[in-house]
């Protein structure tokens, strides 16, 4: 195909959005922000799929050349440097392209509902639609710096979002703390970036690769390569939220729920995967490095997935279960099967945005409620969320044939059939499988089996309270009081339908490895799966049932512990006293942090840097100059008393010192 | 014949007497009487010069100075009357409206 595919298009039109939205949506009504929101994020999506219906293999990689950038030297030469706004596709972004844009369309529109009373509506959208731009841009970057500015936009939109009820202080600084803790990853992204310029003189992905690709992997010690892609992984770990950077995420729910769904769970937060599956070349080389990776995320699973089952706040919960699901990706990337990473990525996106849009629906009919002892019983109230809830929960428990499951039990039988490590890593997530299974259940059972537990009586105050707290809480404050929970409309509903479809069906197109092939072009044929697929078939179909079963039995026991015998948790809990009450605060996580680095911190820069250097070195030189001055100026300015005689006498006293010098000079 | 240093001594003796008059009298007229005596000071180290060195300069400079005297004393005892009149004081410190 010779013609252009016009891939700036598909960034630049939620950018006019974000525009249009932000600088005219104060005076607009709330129809034409709706409108212009959804409209470019809805025209980025169709252009999207046109390009994906347009483009063959064939054309695959494509680069389309915008305009130049930073030029440096002739190009060619040794010690130039050039880096262009040049946007790139493959399979890659051309599947990430789709997610992001898909399922941020999605988001958009059920935000029209969740949103629609929130004072700051059009900004809610100028920050989607500005989100939805910088994360198009990174996905569809051709070179690391092009990508670095995605990234750094979304985290300035996640901080946006996460912020957007500024007034309530708790979202405030969470919105702080998600940047913070991002910028210590970026610390290292950067640095890669450096260090991949010093060597290889571009940023560029093709020229980069290029120049990685001869290179033989450093299986001997740790090199360059090694640094390079440890490095990325601290920038992906401050994205994706893994240990050591995860605790921005769980924080970052302050943000209206369909932000949580947009960034926090679909989209955004996979940009750690996907940067570090775009860099697969390096990390292909650096084995050490690639250690490094599944080692966080097999960790990272399960730590989140064991908070997870302690938490009562249904958005936490979720959090939990993103950074969980985050691990298995890198997990999968870990052992070197990049596909069944993204592959999980895209799952994820669909059973995770409806997992969270679900919960919005939830908090919405409750209204503004989060805490799930507080729910119960909903599936006769709202069924059609329920409904929803039910194919995301089953899907994200990896329960065939739902998409959760195709894509976790690639990432597995990838884990176990990578080597004697993999053992380790397959048993770990085999019971962070288990485990999410049990807390998605528990999810589940808690907030629509059961009885109702907000009391009607009660139910009007409280409702007015949440409505009182709209705009700085995630209530969503429509009018009416909340005598009995209550259906979302429609507006919200439909996109939760066609998430649940996506859901249900999405994983089917791993079937016979065929995602896997899709991508074979960029991973090639990969490090892991390169071993004889039909040869071990028979043991994948062992470890599948293997999974199933884990699967159904967190089911059981979620069942057991929240239907059949519901006093049965409180006793677990009263038996590991301690460990519960760890696992309840996050193992303390926030709290060692706190200690480790905030306090210190502050510490320092109260005692030393403020009062030390700024006080007692700027300050006190300043203040000194300006007191020394006004002392002498004290002193000698009494000698002008405008005392005709003193004046005289000073006369007369210096011309006595002059005569009397003269003469002592002449003497000589 | 008196040496020079004698009338020398004599002048210096007289200008520091003006001087110290000038500076720790109050009275306005006591003052104006100190400026004179300092300018006779001046004036007898001039014509002793003059008589030392037999050049008429010095003397010629003292009728100058004289001239400027008897000027200055026409203006300055105007000044005087006027500022008793207004005033009714003759101590400095208390004609200092000027003074910040």
């Amino acid at each position: 195909m010779t013609s252009s595919l016009n891939l700036w298009l598909i960034p630049v039109l939620p950018l006019a959005g974000a525009a249009i939205n932000g600088l005219l949506g104060k005076k607009s009504s709330r129809t034409a922000v709706s409108v212009i929101g959804l409209f470019f994020s809805g025209a980025a999506f169709a252009w999207a799929l046109s390009v994906a219906w347009r483009v063959s293999a064939a054309d695959l990689p494509y680069a389309e050349y915008i305009a130049h950038w930073i030029r440096y030297g002739a190009i060619g030469a040794s010690g130039s440097f050039a880096a262009d706004f040049t946007l790139y596709l493959d399979q890659l972004s051309l599947i990430m392209l789709l997610v992001v844009t898909g399922v941020g369309f999605l988001i958009h529109i059920y935000s029209v509902g969740y949103m629609w009373d929130d004072p700051s509506y059009y900004r809610f959208f100028a920050y989607l639609n500005l989100f939805m731009f910088f994360m198009l841009t990174l996905v569809l970057a051709s070179n690391y710096l092009l990508m670095f500015i995605g990234w750094e936009g979304v985290g300035l939109a996640s901080y946006l979002l996460i912020g957007f009820w500024f007034t309530k202080d708790s979202a405030a600084s969470a919105g702080k703390k998600a940047f913070i803790v991002n910028r210590i990853g970026d610390f290292g992204f950067l640095i890669a970036l450096f260090l991949i310029i010093e060597h290889f003189g571009s940023l560029d992905f093709t020229k980069v690769f290029a120049q990685v690709q001869p290179i033989a992997p450093e299986t001997s010690g740790a090199g360059l390569l090694t640094a390079i892609g440890i490095l990325l992984m601290v920038g992906a770990c401050g994205k994706s939220a893994q240990i050591p950077l995860y605790v921005w995420l769980p924080d970052a729910m302050e943000g209206p729920t369909p932000v949580s769904a947009l960034i926090h769970a679909a989209t955004m937060v996979t940009a750690g995967v996907y940067m570090v599956s775009r860099s697969h070349v390096i990390f292909e080389r650096a084995p050490m490095a690639l250690t490094v990776v599944a080692v966080i995320g097999t960790l990272t699973a399960i730590f989140a997935a064991t908070i997870g089952i302690t938490q009562t706040d249904i958005k936490k919960v979720l959090a939990y279960s993103t950074v969980s699901q985050l691990g298995y990706m890198f997990m999968a990337c870990g052992v070197g099967a990049f596909s069944a990473g993204i592959f999980h990525l895209m799952t994820h996106a669909f059973f995770k945005g409806l997992l969270f849009l679900g919960a919005g629906s939830v908090i919405h009919a409750v209204g503004g409620e989060q805490d799930m002892r507080q729910m119960g019983g909903l599936r006769t109230y709202i069924p059609w969320t329920f409904g929803t809830m039910c194919i995301a929960t089953l899907a994200i428990a990896g329960i065939p044939p739902f998409a959760g499951f195709w894509s976790k039990d690639e990432i597995l039988w990838k884990a176990f059939s990578s080597g004697p490590e993999g053992k380790v890593y397959w048993m770990i997530g085999l019971i962070t499988a288990f485990l999410t299974s049990f807390y998605m259940f528990r999810l589940l059972f808690m907030t629509f089996f059961g009885d109702y537990h907000g009391v009607q009586v009660d139910e009007h105050g409280r409702a007015h309270l949440a409505h009182s707290h709209a705009g700085t809480d995630d209530a969503h404050g429509h009018g009416e009081s909340h005598g009995e929970p209550h259906e979302s409309p429609m507006v919200m509903l439909v996109p939760l339908m066609i998430l649940a479809l996506l859901a249900t069906v999405g994983g089917l197109v791993g079937i016979g490895n065929r995602f896997e092939h899709f991508l074979e072009p960029v991973f090639g044929p990969g490090v892991a799966g390169a071993a004889g697929d039909a040869a071990s078939s028979a043991q994948e179909y062992v470890l599948m049932g293997i999974s199933i079963t884990v699967a159904l039995l967190g089911f059981l026991l979620a069942y057991v512990l929240y239907i059949s015998k519901p006093y049965l948790p409180q006793k677990i809990a009263d038996g590991l006293n301690g460990f519960y009450t760890a696992v309840l605060n996050k193992y303390y996580v926030d709290e060692l942090y706190s200690k480790l680095f905030v306090k210190p911190l502050i510490e320092g820069s109260t005692r030393i840097l403020w009062q030390g250097v700024d006080r007692k070195v700027i300050d006190d030189t300043v203040n000194n100059a300006a007191d020394g001055a006004r002392d002498v100026s004290n002193e000698v300015r009494q000698m002008q008393s405008g005392n005709l005689r003193s004046y005289a006498g000073w006369i007369a006293a210096g011309s006595a010192a002059v005569i009397a010098y003269m003469i002592w000079m002449g003497v000589r | 014949m008196v040496p020079l240093s004698y009338y020398l001594v004599l002048s210096g003796f007289l200008f520091a007497c003006g001087v110290t008059g000038f500076l720790i009298k109050r009275n306005i007229i006591t003052i104006f009487m100190s400026i004179e005596l300092m300018l006779n000071g001046v004036n007898l180290s001039f014509v002793a010069f003059a008589a030392h060195w037999h050049s008429l300069a010095g003397q010629v400079f003292v009728f100058f100075v004289m001239v400027v005297a008897a000027a200055e004393a026409a203006v300055g005892l105007a000044i005087i009357i006027a500022v008793y009149r207004t005033r009714e004081t003759l101590n400095v410190d208390q004609v200092n409206l000027l003074k910040l």
